[in-house]
């Protein structure tokens, strides 16, 4: 029987996928698809391979659902994160990475909502604002590591640097970020989650 | 950050650049630092907006009936038994894991019978009876329990949280109702086991029979 899920939080659709609601399993795929497969699309540059991310990392989610704690992480990030893992796996294993900067994205796809293109586009301009403030080494290893799948020792030899070097741009530069972005970043980590939005 | 070399992994960590020897090192430096768990939650939900600004793209239509036939395909979704429960407890999920069990208490309601301030979201799926153990903030839990019959005369329901192989009273109750809540007045943590044993009137200092009911693995 079709049901409206739209009215609950991310973390109660997570608990209803827990008790194997695959309705509910289909509505975390239809919040969280399209972000999944544009971060997925960039680490791998290889539509094939971005899914195969995002369909093992959505089985992970399925499988994983009854030990997630709402208490440690929001959904949101529990699910990229996982999302980001696959990614990183697989680029690792087909040797795919590459660091040079990828165009944009189209953001005028068929999105759920006119709220959802204008969330995203407002997050996205404000988290790429914040990196731009960052010291140009710090943005370059976050950008390597996170979005080009690079270990901290593969990017210390490709930068020439030294370990230790690489360690404190990455710790001082995703500290800053986490800074410049502020409030969200904090509240999103801890904040106790609302049954509903 | 302290002196320990391994807390200045937390980015990379979140990141997902560490080489697998160091990722091996730091989740075993993690389980047990509080202060790098409460920096691996802030800097995720940073490594979360570099998700987002990743910018979205539509999969492709087939993807989606693809997931969903492969997830179909997995269940039913079992708790999984983890390694760190004790012997007796895992006996006890692994005899529980045959049995089909309800969950009819998830509800909103519930959250009027808990402390307001707090969001009773998360259920932890019981082994034995009807229930689960409802989560709220820094290890503040709930135990909610369906169609318990009454303790038997001169004897109580006495509620545990178990970790490891030390468990630590966290009240007594008699059922009998519908529905029973019961605010464990001891907090649980990652890994941490409700369990409920009969216990003569007025409770023991430590459990004298196995639990009749456990919760999965909090």
């Amino acid at each position: 029987m079709p049901r409206d899920l739209a009215h609950l939080s991310d973390e109660a659709i997570v608990a209803l996928a827990a008790r194997s609601d695959e309705v509910a399993f289909g509505e975390l795929y239809d919040r969280y698809g399209r972000v999944a497969y544009g971060l997925a699309l960039r680490v791998l540059r290889d539509e094939a391979l971005a899914e195969d991310a995002v369909q093992e990392a959505f089985l992970a989610i399925w499988r994983g659902a009854s030990r997630f704690i709402p208490e440690r992480a929001k959904a949101s990030t529990w699910i990229l994160t996982l999302v980001h893992r696959r990614a990183v796996d697989l680029v690792r294993r087909e040797e795919r990475r590459r660091a040079d900067p990828l165009e944009d994205t189209d953001l005028a796809g068929a999105e759920r909502s006119a709220e959802d293109v204008a969330w995203l586009r407002f997050e996205r301009e404000r988290v790429q604002g914040a990196l731009r403030q960052l010291p140009d080494q710090q943005r370059e290893a976050i950008e390597l590591a996170y979005y080009g799948g690079f270990t901290q020792s593969e990017l210390a030899e490709r930068l020439g640097q030294p370990l230790g070097t690489i360690k404190s741009r990455m710790f001082a530069g995703l500290t800053r970020l986490s800074e410049l972005l502020d409030a969200p970043a904090k509240g999103d980590a801890w904040a106790p989650t609302p049954f509903t939005n | 950050m302290g002196t320990d070399p391994l807390h200045e992994l937390t980015a990379a960590y979140v990141l997902d650049a560490l080489d697998p020897a160091d990722e091996a090192a730091y989740e075993e430096h993690l389980a047990h630092c509080a202060a790098c768990q409460e920096e691996v939650a802030l800097l995720s939900g940073t490594a979360t907006a570099l998700a987002l600004a990743a910018g979205p793209a539509d999969p492709p239509d087939a993807l989606r009936g693809r997931i969903l036939d492969a997830a179909r395909a997995e269940r039913p979704n079992v708790v999984p038994l983890r390694p760190r429960w004790s012997a007796p407890l895992a006996a006890a999920a692994a005899i529980a894991a045959c049995a089909v069990v309800g969950l009819g208490v998830w509800n909103i309601s519930l959250h009027h019978r808990l402390d307001r301030t707090e969001s009773a979201l998360r259920g932890v799926p019981l082994h034995g009876a009807a229930g689960s153990v409802v989560l709220g903030v820094n290890g503040r839990a709930a135990l909610v329990v369906t169609d318990l019959a009454a303790a038997p005369k001169g004897r109580t329901y006495e509620a545990w949280v178990i970790d490891g192989t030390s468990a630590a009273s966290a009240g007594l109750f008699h059922g009998g109702e519908k529905t029973v809540v019961v605010q464990l007045g001891r907090r649980v943590r990652h890994g941490s086991v409700v369990g409920v044993t009969v216990e003569p009137a007025g409770g023991s200092a430590q459990p004298t029979t196995q639990p009749f009911i456990t919760s999965a693995a909090i």
